[in-house]
């Protein structure tokens, strides 16, 4: 039975590892979600034969309030609470790795249940194990809760600060380390373990809580790396390859991402994780100069008649589109435009929203093509030769000062180039500063014109006025 | 035996890492959601250890922390997959 088990858990793995792969390209992506669906069921198959089970009720009743809950969370989330939903979600996985490594704990004290606190022998490689899962099942856990919260917006989003932050995570940090080696040299010190467990859920909130709305992708993917790397520790507690091998695989992807997000910002993650831009952005902006000139506006009729006149647009899509969920109303601005013949593509900014690949996902439920999105440096060359770029609710993103101005906080960051098309029209509700809390050049220059309003109601009403035409 | 089999577990991790590295370098943005969120339902395969607390004979902590832990690893391994499989529904080439 042993090796039965055992090759179920290795063509698991190795479902896994092909549902990655297939991931990784949008024509296989469905297949991959199924190879890992279903290696994921050839594995809880599999555990269920093992000598260890010997009751069912519990399984059975915990996997039909569990799969009821994700039913509903998977078909009810609307595709702008993605964000939020894959923090959840994360959450669940690294809090289930923090529960199955304390009862882990339990099981291996020989006094179970009684008498817990006699002095008994664990290996070394287990009670490291053990601690580990604790530390990043736990931080994950209210971690991800927190950035949910954010998301959902029933945390502020913005950037908290809190008296002596920095040294306060360290101390806790330190905490865990030193007596977490304690448990390792006695390891019948049961409230230890506890209060190790209880440290690092604190621990997730504390690092999280001061994270901003902008910086939610790096956040989220960080997240889902550690909710990987907690299966892992749980594997290595239970001496399991599988957890380890599926573990291990999420935890490079949600380290990659994070890269990639890092990169897109021109941050450190040490950077992200501390909180330090916003910061930089208000004590820089008031030293620095603001921008001045005139601001030029334009309305809806204008807007209309101006389109009636071009021949390549291209559309680059920020938070601001997803707040106001005006992803269907841009649809149809698509379909007239080219219904007139115009070229009309999507730049999107590899940060923009609140999770890597938002937009796209936005965009895709709005039923428009993803051959249509260009990332950054796929349209960046194409500026120049365009007629006409309209920015939905994005700003730091197309901010010029990132490429000259040394002094700006956001100075190189890489950016979307939309100042080097003939026209570029930005649609935003006010001229607020943008996360980095800093004005945008952008806004005064020769070339821009300021397109107030909502997004839906504002994109609504050029569709509107473009079919009046 | 247990030093070695432990030895054998890192081994089978750090070349775990590397594949994972080697997978997912060349993903395409657009994709970044729908990864993100299905490699997050196989982070659930916690499950594995939360059926072997939850399955346990006599009725104790651990059977408790087993079954909030079935819970919650099923809430990400099913909400994970169908999540990811209705995103993925909807994109469309051309």
């Amino acid at each position: 039975m042993r090796i039965a088990i055992e090759i179920t858990y290795l063509i698991s793995s190795t479902l896994f590892i092909f549902g990655i792969k297939f991931l990784g390209s949008p024509k296989t992506a469905r297949k991959g979600n199924l190879y890992a669906a279903v290696g994921m069921f050839l594995a809880i198959a599999a555990t269920l034969f093992d000598q260890q089970v010997l009751t069912f009720q519990w399984i059975i009743i915990g996997s039909i309030i569990g799969s009821l809950i994700g039913i509903v969370l998977a078909l009810k989330t609307p595709m702008t609470g993605m964000p939020q939903m894959v923090g959840m979600l994360n959450g669940f996985g690294g809090g289930a790795s923090t529960l199955v490594a304390l009862s882990e704990y339990f099981k291996k004290n020989p006094n179970y249940p009684v008498e817990m606190n006699l002095p008994f022998n664990l290996p070394v490689n287990e009670s490291i194990a053990i601690i580990l899962s604790l530390l990043i099942g736990g931080v994950t856990f209210t971690g991800s809760m927190i950035a949910f919260g954010k998301l959902q917006g029933i945390v502020t989003g913005k950037v908290v600060k809190y008296p002596l932050q920095h040294p306060l995570n360290a101390l806790l940090v330190l905490f865990v380390l030193v007596a977490g080696a304690y448990v390792v040299i006695n390891p019948s010190m049961m409230n230890i373990v506890i209060l190790i467990t209880i440290v690092s859920l604190v621990l997730g909130v504390l690092l999280v809580l001061p994270i901003g709305g902008a910086d939610m992708p790096v956040a989220i993917s960080l997240l889902n790396s550690y909710s990987g790397l907690a299966g892992s520790t749980t594997g290595f507690v239970l001496g399991n390859n599988e957890l380890i091998i599926a573990g291990a695989l999420v935890g490079a992807s949600g380290i990659i991402l994070t890269n990639i997000m890092c990169r897109a910002m021109n941050r450190s993650l040490m950077n992200v994780v501390l909180g330090g831009w916003a910061n930089a952005g208000a004590a820089t902006s008031a030293s620095t100069t603001s921008p001045k000139g005139d601001v030029k506006s334009i309305d809806a009729e204008e807007l209309a008649m101006l389109l009636d006149s071009v021949s390549s647009v291209i559309i680059v899509p920020g938070y601001g589109m997803a707040v106001g969920q005006a992803q269907h109303a841009v649809r149809d601005l698509v379909n007239l435009l080219e219904k007139k013949g115009v070229k009309v593509r999507f730049a999107i900014h590899p940060v923009a929203g609140r999770m890597p690949g938002h937009m796209n996902v936005l965009l895709a439920e709005a039923q428009i093509p993803y051959d249509k999105l260009l990332a950054m440096e796929d349209i960046n060359d194409d500026f120049p030769n365009t007629d006409v770029v309209i920015v939905i609710g994005a700003n730091d993103v197309v901010n010029p000062a990132a490429r000259h101005d040394k002094n700006s906080p956001i100075y190189g960051m890489p950016i979307l180039n939309v100042d080097y098309a003939k026209t570029v029209i930005i649609n935003k509700r006010s001229m607020n500063v943008g996360y980095a809390g800093i004005d945008n050049e952008l806004f005064f220059y020769p070339n821009a014109l300021m397109y107030f309003g909502d997004s839906k109601e504002a994109i609504s009403k050029l569709v509107n006025e473009i079919k009046n035409l | 035996m247990e030093e070695y089999m432990f030895l054998m577990h890192v081994y089978v991790f750090a070349l775990a890492i590397f594949v994972g590295f080697e997978l997912i370098t060349k993903v395409p943005p657009t994709l970044h959601t729908p990864l993100m969120s299905g490699s997050n339902a196989i982070s659930g395969i916690t499950i594995v250890g939360a059926i072997l607390s939850a399955g346990l004979e006599q009725f104790t902590i651990s059977t408790i922390l087993g079954l909030i832990a079935v819970i919650f690893a099923m809430i990400n391994v099913v909400g994970g997959f169908l999540v990811t499989d209705r995103m993925l529904k909807m994109f469309k080439k051309k």
